[in-house]
């Protein structure tokens, strides 16, 4: 559980490669979409829910959590993905549509499935809490370790599944942890517009589980508190919900003009932060950090070319993987 | 061997098979470890597989269906008893949205194979809340496969198919039809011989309970065996009617619906679920895509009427779709 320089070197390289994908993601979004923007042009279609701000919460969470491990992730889950290790050629391939994608062009960016290294996600608000929790629960039959984590936002803590899960979480003392990512904002309702309290790790008592409260957007606190949680799961203690005050800097999907956020709620990049952070505390020297970035975006470079040069799906393919088991 | 069984016992009997040999299918839902479950299908099964494999949960069907699902993805076979079809209401995106398109959205790379039971139906003055059919609405979600045997015979080997299967399932089972003590009596056209030994009964093949030259009479659940008692009755009539049992609404079989029309030429799709936009549309769509030259008369559908289910006994035997309609229906096509 100590903060160790390579682990913290660590965090700015997931960071940094996280913020990568997406920038690239971003750069070839508006490609057909301007000047009339339209969700299903160009070469990268439909909503892009981008991660740009919340990299801390998925490379802290991430570096505490072993193999056997499992996530689930929301509707912006690039940073949990990266973080996670989910193969990054597959999932650009994905968002591009292609049959190379983790999911063969089917899923698209909200739906990324890479069962190598157990993560799966849902669009749908707090729907993969349920998920987690019998991912959690199917170990624990199978007589195998792991400790299964929910990615979602604040406003999921809003949901019934957030309720109904957590109180069986408490109940039979799953090892689940919920990481609520506060970026304040449920599209353009703001948190203290959907709830009368301010921390939803308070609502932790009401289940009979832990909650942790991180107030800074910076690696080092979320992985303490996620490895505090992760022991008292592996522990047998049972389940945590985990609120991270984090930012959500490219709004809620591309297109987003974010005309609502007053100026005195502008949210603040963590990671050239963190960066500096780092240097001040001479873990890493300029040169370093200067080559991490530049090694993020070469990966990213190879990864991006790697889906362009992919190929479709034949239109053939949209009635295969209905079911299992049938003649693909 | 083979015994005399009704639907909720050699219903059990697979399950109990299956999870004697299966470590990875569990049971979960409502009051399953201390009732065995609404229709008795897990009955006993707390005490024979302790509350580990047969687990009774909070009332919170969002919750555990989610995590059924989950636990399906993760390399589990989930036994989840819904009770009745009515509550699909609060866990309906979890159908919707996680078990029938995980498959699908992975490209294949996940699966979610469980068992979903549930109970549909009404006609013992339970009211719009708890007397609803509803098998069109969970049909109608692609990725979804939705099975309804009628008899304890298909019972047994449709729920033997459906925990072999892959997939998520949903299995249905008319409330009438079980041969649970509160309903009532069996009726006796639910009660069949079972072997003692395991069999599968594939889906999405219809079932010809009984031929006819004259007329086809659809049925699902319930509604056949009241087509059945139609039948009868018409025959005394001199009317030959053929009940044919569709079984399995996902996948449909499609080829044994018009094999069936094409001989009697008429066509009556009984259906209790609700009127429109559903089985009973479907079916007739299915024959006249293929050949309405078939077709001697207009196919005519007896169902429950666009209407939520009435409670007082009068006003809900007028409104379902009982013998004395569908024999009616039959005279008026052959006159």
């Amino acid at each position: 559980m100590e903060l160790t320089p390579e682990l913290r070197k660590g965090f700015f390289r997931t960071m940094t490669l996280s913020r990568a994908f997406d920038d690239a993601m971003i750069a070839l979004y508006w490609e057909g979409k301007l000047p009339i923007f339209q969700f299903g042009a160009g070469p990268l279609p439909g909503e892009l829910h981008c991660s740009n701000g919340a990299e801390p919460v998925g490379a802290g969470v991430c570096a505490a959590l072993g193999p056997d491990d499992m996530i689930t992730a929301d509707h912006r889950p690039h940073h949990v993905a990266v973080a996670r290790g989910v193969d990054l050629d597959r999932m650009a391939a994905e968002l591009l549509g292609k049959k190379a994608g983790l999911s063969q062009g089917k899923g698209g960016h909200m739906h990324i499935y890479d069962p190598a290294v157990n993560f799966a996600s849902s669009g749908i608000i707090a729907e993969g809490m349920g998920p987690a929790a019998g991912m959690a629960l199917a170990r624990r039959l199978q007589k195998r370790p792991g400790v299964a984590v929910a990615f979602i936002g604040e406003g999921a803590a809003n949901q019934g599944a957030f309720h109904e899960v957590l109180n069986m979480v408490g109940l039979w003392k799953l090892p689940v942890i919920t990481v609520v990512q506060d970026n304040e904002w449920g599209v353009s309702t703001a948190k203290s517009e959907s709830t009368a309290i301010e921390r939803n790790a308070d609502r932790a008592v009401a289940y009979g589980i832990a909650g942790e409260w991180v107030g800074t957007n910076d690696p080092d606190d979320i992985y303490l508190a996620a490895a505090r949680a992760v022991a008292r799961a592996r522990a047998g203690e049972g389940g945590t919900i985990l609120e991270v005050k984090t930012a959500r800097l490219a709004g809620h999907f591309m297109g987003d003009q974010q005309a609502y956020i007053p100026e005195q709620m502008k949210q603040v990049d963590p990671i050239p932060v963190y960066r500096e952070k780092l240097l001040r505390e001479g873990v890493l020297t300029p040169e370093e950090a200067d080559a991490i970035e530049a090694e993020a975006k070469a990966r990213m470079a190879k990864a991006m070319a790697f889906a362009k040069e992919a190929p479709y799906p034949d239109p053939s393919e949209a009635f295969h993987h209905v079911f299992a088991g049938e003649a693909a | 061997m083979s015994r005399i069984l009704t639907m909720s016992r050699a219903g059990r009997e697979a399950l109990d098979w299956e999870m004697e040999r299966r470590p990875e299918i569990f049971c979960m839902g409502e009051d399953v470890y201390k009732f065995g479950g609404i229709f008795g299908t897990m009955d006993g099964f707390g005490a024979k597989y302790g509350p580990e494999r047969v687990i009774s949960t909070p009332i919170s069907e969002t919750g555990f269906i989610g995590m059924a699902a989950g636990a399906a993805m993760a390399g589990m076979h989930p036994v989840i008893d819904l009770a009745y079809i009515d509550f699909i209401g609060v866990c309906y995106n979890v159908l919707l949205n996680t078990a029938s398109k995980t498959h699908y959205m992975s490209g294949g790379a996940v699966k979610v194979p469980m068992t979903l039971l549930i109970g549909t139906g009404g006609g013992y003055n339970n009211a719009a809340q708890h007397s609803q059919c509803l098998h069109a609405t969970v049909a109608h979600i692609p990725g979804a496969k939705v099975v309804y045997p009628s008899n304890a015979y298909d019972a047994k080997g449709m729920l033997h198919t459906a925990l072999r299967d892959e997939n998520f399932v949903i299995f249905l089972t008319h409330k009438g039809t079980a041969g649970v003590g509160w309903m009532g009596t069996p009726i006796k056209t639910t009660l069949s011989e079972v072997p003692e030994e395991p069999y599968t009964v594939p889906f999405g093949k219809v079932k010809v309970y009984r031929e006819g030259t004259d007329v086809t009479i659809t049925g699902l659940g319930m509604s056949v065996h009241e087509s059945l008692k139609a039948a009868d009755e018409l025959e005394k009539e001199g009317i030959s009617a053929e009940v044919v049992d569709l079984r399995s609404l996902v996948p449909l079989d499609r080829d044994g619906i018009m094999a069936s029309v094409a001989k009697t030429g008429r066509l009556i799709v009984t259906d209790e679920d609700y009127l429109s936009y559903g089985v009973s549309g479907e079916v007739i769509a299915t024959v006249t895509e293929r050949d309405p030259t078939v077709f001697k008369k207009p196919p005519v559908r007896v169902t429950t009427p666009d209407i939520p289910i009435p409670f007082s006994r009068p006003l809900e035997q007028a409104i379902l779709p009982l013998a004395g309609r569908i024999a009616d229906a039959a005279r008026k096509l052959m006159a």
